[in-house]
Order: structure tokens, then C-alpha cells, then sequence
């Protein structure tokens, strides 16, 4: 075989990146990064198979391939499709993509409560920030919202599946951390749901990362439930010396002054864990003397987390001149130069009464 | 009286047994494909014959049998789909109750063409006493030396299994079907990889509908060039219709699919006429997933040509004009039909049925049946009208498998041919809960398009 890999060219929203054969559209996207990447609600890079459920990911590809430039019929899922070489995708330059996301936005929420004020998720949860992204202010679902009986599932999880978009990202790591997996979807269509079946405790040392891969507030740490909102709180990056031979013991504390609320593990820039952790370091170890504290996490400037003004706050790669072929944006215009209002030709205290537009000349507004 | 290949003998007395069915000329497929032809050249006389697949989609089938990657040292399997569980169509089920044979046969053919050495019938979970019978012929097969080892000395070995659905119409989409075939829940999977490459067990598969695979046997007891001259263009061969709604002769029709659909309706032959004398509506003509179309749309195109029972005479117009062959569930509706109620009971369907896999399709019919269910009981806005159009094109072509198109086509087509219907509904709330609204202008002769 040769010795250098044959790379492919992809076109995302104009921008032109290199990705190995065998990279996932979304994976390419989130290189270029920024808005280019799709949203993810149910796919999970740690989680082999997951994938292609939510739709929120959906892209236009424009052009196939090199070899076959034909574009592909109907909307493609980004994280289940690969990148071929000279293929054109469109993502939120694409009309179609952003009517379907805004769809499926409203698809996910028609169901879900509205019940943010008091849902610990709040402030880290994806769907939030989904719907503050593509979702309308109001709703045009008028009937009874779909609800469940809250579930404990053992001592340290509690199951609120009224909140749950079946994203099947607990069953992925129940089928793949743990040796068998004792929950799962029943039923189907709007009234499916995760269940244990017969109210079951689900016991397993790792099991405590499904609170961390569920995208909305369905999984939650019984241990911090209503203790806190994230937003208080403050997150520290810290290691032990874990005894569990498959835990990698690196997780995030969630301080508020002296006291640790909650351990999690680390999350990446896109919210996917880095490593799991076993349920000892997340829900026993909740003193500052457990741990090997190694400074404050990176946080996303536009997380909600950050506006506690913590140091490490990143602020994201903007691209939306490269997606606009260089251009500059047509909605961003200086609208002081364009109305002049700060040098009117008119004396304001000499008008009796407050000004109105009548009392300017009209300007023309050239293009 | 048009050409019957897969239903002649069906009236012959004791044709589900195994001797008679031998004595009317059973098996002499199997004979002729194993002892003088090669695989491939099944395969050849099946694309030369046309067959388009008779699920719904109307794929070629040779082609997709071409399509079946052979790599050395793996299985493979072929897959019979008898999961027919579309609202209108009982047409295997006819098949399969009563000419279980020429299904079996059909199996070993394809089977062999194919390469198969394991061969699936999954059966939906309704058709409880079908299994029985198909058992029963399989081994009555096995014991004439049909399957097993070394059939007809020729090294060829077959088993076909029976497995039973549990009742779920979202296991006839193919993938879905191999994932309950597997013991699992019967979600699609996100393709690719399609079932040709992988598919049962990771392995090569071909899933092929019931009539399909029945209708092989033809193909090769006259040739795929003799099969291909019956019909029209691309609808070569005979197709099975399940005609049912309210005409004076509900049942299984064989047709060469060259007659009209006005005589499909009326003549004596198939559905003789609308019951009761009453005037025709409007025709669901492929199975509950496919547009309706108004009886004028129905009986001409929408160039003024007589419509034919045929694929490409149907899908004339697009889905705007036309509608689709569909899997040939063929439902008429007299002019006491309401639209809304029906369109109503589909949409049911397709939430009760919706795996909940993908968020559009769970979501988005439920919802949609919610607003249909406000409209028939009088308690709709003429917004919902616009709201549900809105729902159904966010549905369709954004979800995993066809499961969200079919939802939302037959939405989408009632709002389209019959909008006034729905309205009247709207404005008349009170009204609509005694009367229906009739068979209005839907009958009436179409405009002549103009160039």
C-alpha cells in the first residue's frame, strides 16, 4: 500500500477542507467548525452506531462526488453520511436545510415541556440551545403534551422521560460500556419510551455516563438534582487515581465556593464526553481532598456557563465571511453611517417637542 | 378477458396440495432453471422479462439482483417479504393461502439464481393461519426432494424458513424486516449500507415481495422476452390488484395491466361497478400510502388521456396530476365517502404504526392526526388546513426510511385534490357531524389543459 493516504477534498458551505476517506460530513463540518457544523441531538462520536435519528443534522449535498457530481436527491443526515472526494455540501447556506431544521426543531419540541425553570439540564442542555438557535418564539401544537410517571432508575438516576427526543444515546452506551444492557425503548412511534420494563434499578459501574450523554434533561443526577443551577456553578478540571481498571479517573468538578455539586466527566467543544468515568468518581468522590484539581475548564463563550466570567472562556472561529465566498454579510451594515444620525444637519433643541422623522430630510439610500 | 399467469389454476380443486399442484405443472421452473441454466442466466431471462418489484416501489427486480454483492466465503440470503400490511392490500395473503406452492417455487428459482442457501419467508403477524400452510408445503417440497440437499442431483441445496412477525407494519420496510428477522426491534436501519451489500447478518441479501417472487415462476416456465410483451413499456407482466371500498366485487384481480381503470372499476369482469348504484368519488389506486386521486383525475390524466392500470399511466402527472401503483391495494370510495374521516383513519394508522425511530415521522404523525381528528369532529380552523400541509412537506424526505413519505403523501393529496372538503368541514362544524359532503364537483369532466 502507499505510504501517504489519498485524501478528500469537501466542500462545506464554500469552505474547502482535506478529510481522510471514511470522515462522517458532520465530522468534516465540525473541522471547519463554527456555525458550519450541524447540530447533533442524537449522534455521538464515542458511540458506534449512533446516529442518523434526530434529522436536525440534515444537509444538502449539491454535488456527489468528483466521479458523479449529481446531487443527492433528498436531504442527507451529516453524521451518517461520508465525504467523497469533490463533494459540494451545503449546510446553512442551504434554504432547504433550514427549513427542514427548523421542522424538526418543532418536530422535537411539540412534545417536550416547557419546563426549563425548573429542569436541571437547563443551561447545558442541547435541545435548549437548539431551539434558541432554530426554533420560533411561539408554538403551533394546541393539544395535551405527551407525559410519563418520573422513573428512579436506582439511587443515583432519575428517568423524566416527558423530556426525552429518543435520541437512544443511553441505549448505545448501556449496549457498549456495560455488560448488559437492562433498559431500552419500548413501544413505538410518539408513545415509545425508555424503560427498564419492570421498574428496574440499573446497576453498573459506568452507567452514570448516560446523564452525561443525554442531550436534554431525561437522565438526571439524583445526587444534584435541584441543588443548583449549572450556571452557578463553577468547573474545575480534576484527576484521581481511580482503582476501576477501565476508568480514566479525568473529570470535571462543579464547585460552588468550597463545595463540589457535582462530578462529571470532561466534555469536548461539541458536549461528547472525552473519556467515561465509573460511577464511584462521579457520584462518592464530592470532596475537594478526593481530588488532583488541575485548574478551571475551557468554557464556550456562548454557553450559558460562561457568564460567570470565568478564565478559559473560548470564543469560537468565526467563518461566516469564508461561507460567504469572502463577501461581507449583507445584514451587517453600519446603520449609523447609513442614517447619519449622529450628524444630523438639524439642530435637535431647535424642534418644539420630541423629533420625528418629518422633521429630516429624506436621505436616499443608495445600494 | 385479460392473460392470467399467477392465478389460472388457483380454482383448481386441492391446488394447495402438493400433487395436484405437480399434476397442473408445478416445479417445471425449478426443473428447467436448475438442469439447463446457468445462475446468471436466471438472472438475465428475469431482467429481460422487465419484472418490476410488486412491494410498492416498482424497482426492476433483475437489476437488483445484479446489484447483490458475491464476495467469496460469505452467505447469502434471499428474503421473501410477506409482511404485506398496507391498509388496501391483501393481495399476497391470497396468494400465499391458497397457492403456497407457487411461492416455494418461486423461492428455489430465485434462489438459486441468487446463490442462496438460506431463504426467509417473514410473514406479518396477522396472517396467523397462513404460516401453517406454508409449512405444510415446505415440507411437502422437502419430501418430493424440491429442498434440502443435492436437489434434482444438481449440488443445489435450499432451506426456506418461515419466521412470523409480531405485528408491526414498519417490519415490511426492508431493513426493519432484517432487523426483526434478527431477533431485534424492527427499527430501519439508516442506509447506506443497503441490504445488497449488507443486509441479514451482516451478509449479502435480496428481500423481494411475495407476488415478485411468484411471479419468477412465469418468467421462466415462458421466457423473460415472451413475459415482457405482456403489458405496456416498462409495466411488463401481470399484476395482482386488491380491490376493495365499495364496489359490488371486493377481491383479487389479475391483470396485464393494459386495460383503463374505467374498466377496471366497472366492468363485470373485476369490481363491477360502485355498489348501490352509487356514483364513484374518488380511488386510492396503490395501497393506503399513495395519493388519492378525485374520480376525474382518476379516469383521464390530467392530458385528457384515458388513465391505465399501469405504472407509468398512474404516476402520469406526478404527484400533483397522478398517483402510483403503489403495491396495488385499490381502494374505491362511493360518493357518501368523506375524505376527512378517511384521510383521518389513515393518519391513525401511520402514528400507531411509526416506529419513533427519527424525530419528524414520531412527532410529526401524531400531530397530524391530532389536527385531522379537530377537523372531522368539527372543531377545526381553516389555519390547521395550511398547518397540516406545512407538517406533511417537513416529513416527507427527512426521515430514515419511506415510512414518513407514506404518512404524509395521502395528507398531502387529500388537501390538494379535495381542499374544500376540508374547508367545508371547517366552516360547516356542525353540519359536517350529520351530513357528509357528497360527491361535490369531483366527478366533473376536467378543464382541457391548453398549451
Amino acid at each position: 500500500m502507499a505510504e501517504e493516504k489519498k485524501l478528500f477534498k469537501v466542500t462545506i458551505d464554500n469552505i474547502t477542507i482535506e478529510v481522510e476517506p471514511g470522515t462522517s460530513i458532520l465530522m468534516a463540518a465540525r473541522r471547519i467548525g463554527g456555525e458550519v457544523a450541524p447540530p447533533a441531538m442524537c449522534y455521538y462520536t464515542k458511540l458506534k452506531g449512533s446516529g442518523g435519528k434526530c434529522r436536525t443534522c440534515l444537509v444538502e449535498v449539491t454535488a456527489g462526488s468528483t466521479a458523479d457530481p449529481r446531487p443527492m436527491p433528498k436531504l442527507v443526515a451529516s453524521c451518517r453520511t461520508n465525504v467523497m472526494d469533490g463533494m459540494v455540501v451545503r449546510n446553512i447556506t442551504s434554504e432547504k436545510v433550514i427549513d427542514a431544521r427548523n421542522g424538526v426543531v418543532e418536530f422535537l419540541l411539540i412534545n417536550h415541556p416547557l419546563d426549563c425553570p425548573i429542569c436541571d439540564q437547563a443551561g447545558e442542555c442541547s435541545l435548549q440551545d437548539l431551539s434558541y438557535e432554530h426554533g420560533k418564539e411561539g408554538t403551533r401544537y394546541e393539544f395535551q403534551r405527551r407525559t410519563f410517571e418520573k422513573h428512579d432508575l436506582g439511587p443515583y438516576i432519575q428517568l423524566h422521560m416527558t423530556r426525552c427526543i429518543l435520541c437512544y444515546r443511553c441505549v448505545y452506551v448501556a449496549d457498549q460500556l456495560t455488560e448488559r444492557r437492562e433498559h431500552g425503548v419500548l413501544d413505538r412511534g410518539d408513545h415509545s419510551e425508555i424503560a427498564t420494563y419492570i421498574k428496574k434499578a440499573l446497576d453498573h459501574d459506568f452507567i452514570g455516563n448516560i446523564i452525561d450523554v443525554c442531550p436534554v434533561g431525561a437522565l438526571t443526577d439524583r445526587t444534584f438534582r435541584f441543588k443548583n443551577r449549572v450556571w452557578f456553578l463553577k468547573p474545575v478540571e480534576a484527576h484521581r487515581e481511580c482503582n476501576h481498571p477501565k476508568c480514566c479517573g479525568k473529570v470535571t468538578l462543579w464547585y460552588r465556593g468550597e463545595e463540589v455539586f457535582r462530578v462529571t466527566a470532561r466534555k469536548d467543544e461539541w458536549g461528547e464526553v472525552v473519556d467515561w468515568i465509573c460511577n464511584e468518581c462521579r457520584f462518592e468522590k464530592k470532596k475537594t481532598s478526593d481530588w488532583m484539581i488541575e485548574g478551571p475548564t475551557r468554557v464556550d463563550r456562548h454557553s450559558v456557563i460562561s457568564q460567570g466570567h470565568y478564565v478559559g472562556v473560548v470564543r469560537p472561529q468565526e467563518v461566516v465571511y469564508d461561507v460567504m465566498g469572502g463577501r461581507k454579510p449583507k445584514l451587517l451594515m453600519d446603520i449609523h453611517s447609513v442614517s447619519e444620525v449622529n450628524e444630523p444637519s438639524i439642530d435637535l433643541s431647535k424642534i418644539e417637542g420630541p423629533a420625528h422623522s418629518t422633521d429630516f430630510e429624506p436621505k436616499k439610500l443608495t445600494n | 378477458m385479460g392473460r392470467q399467469l399467477l392465478l389460472e389454476k388457483i380454482k383448481v380443486e386441492g391446488i394447495r396440495g402438493y400433487e395436484t399442484y405437480r399434476r397442473e405443472g408445478g416445479y417445471r421452473s425449478v426443473e428447467k432453471a436448475l438442469k439447463t441454466m446457468t445462475p446468471d442466466q436466471v438472472t438475465d431471462e428475469v431482467k429481460k422479462s422487465g419484472l418490476r418489484g410488486r412491494g410498492g416501489a416498482g424497482f426492476p427486480t433483475g437489476m437488483k439482483w445484479s446489484f447483490l454483492a458475491k464476495p467469496e466465503g460469505v452467505p447469502r440470503y434471499l428474503v421473501c417479504n410477506a409482511d404485506e400490511s398496507e391498509p388496501g392490500t391483501f393481495k399476497d395473503r391470497y396468494l400465499m393461502e391458497f397457492l403456497p406452492h407457487l411461492l416455494i417455487e418461486g423461492l428455489i428459482v430465485s434462489s438459486y439464481a441468487l446463490g442462496c442457501k438460506r431463504t426467509y419467508i417473514y410473514i406479518r403477524g396477522e396472517y396467523a393461519w397462513i404460516p401453517e400452510i406454508l409449512e405444510t408445503a415446505i415440507a411437502e417440497a422437502k419430501a418430493a426432494g424440491w429442498l434440502g440437499q443435492n436437489i434434482l442431483g444438481t449440488g443445489f441445496e435450499l432451506e426456506i424458513y418461515v419466521q412470523v412477525g409480531a405485528g408491526a407494519y414498519i417490519c415490511g420496510e426492508e431493513t426493519a424486516l432484517l432487523e426483526s428477522l434478527e431477533g431485534k426491534r424492527g427499527n430501519p436501519r439508516i442506509k447506506p449500507p443497503f441490504p445488497a451489500i449488507k443486509g441479514l447478518w451482516d451478509c449479502p441479501t435480496v428481500v423481494n415481495n411475495v407476488e415478485t417472487l411468484a411471479a419468477v415462476v412465469p418468467i421462466l416456465n415462458f421466457g423473460g422476452e415472451e413475459y415482457a410483451k405482456i403489458g405496456i413499456g416498462k409495466s411488463t407482466g401481470t399484476k395482482l390488484l386488491s380491490a376493495c371500498g365499495n364496489i359490488n366485487k371486493p377481491g383479487v384481480y389479475e391483470i396485464d395491466m393494459t386495460i383503463s381503470v374505467e374498466e377496471f372499476i366497472f366492468s363485470d369482469e373485476y369490481c363491477g361497478g360502485i355498489a348501490n348504484g352509487k356514483r364513484l368519488k374518488a380511488c386510492i389506486p396503490g395501497g393506503s400510502s399513495v395519493p388519492i386521486l378525485p374520480a376525474n383525475l382518476l379516469l383521464k390524466t390530467a392530458k385528457g388521456e384515458t388513465r391505465l392500470m399501469n405504472y407509468e399511466s398512474l404516476s402520469d402527472g406526478g404527484f400533483a396530476k397522478g398517483s402510483m401503483m403503489g403495491s396495488g391495494g385499490f381502494i374505491v370510495l362511493d360518493e357518501d365517502q368523506c375524505v376527512v374521516r378517511h384521510t383521518l383513519t389513515l393518519a391513525r394508522f401511520y402514528r400507531h404504526e411509526s416506529c419513533g425511530q427519527c424525530s419528524p415521522c414520531r412527532e410529526g404523525t401524531g400531530w397530524m392526526e391530532k389536527i385531522l381528528r379537530n377537523i372531522e369532529n368539527g372543531k377545526g380552523k381553516s389555519s390547521d388546513i395550511d398547518l397540516l400541509w406545512d407538517i406533511q412537506r417537513k416529513i416527507e424526505g427527512n426521515t430514515i426510511c419511506p415510512l414518513g413519505d407514506a404518512a404524509a403523501w395521502p395528507v398531502a393529496a387529500a388537501i390538494r385534490h379535495f381542499r374544500d372538503e376540508f374547508e367545508w368541514h371547517v366552516n360547516n362544524p356542525v353540519e359536517c357531524l350529520t351530513r357528509n359532503y357528497g360527491l361535490a364537483h369531483y366527478a366533473d369532466p376536467l378543464t382541457p389543459v391548453t398549451a
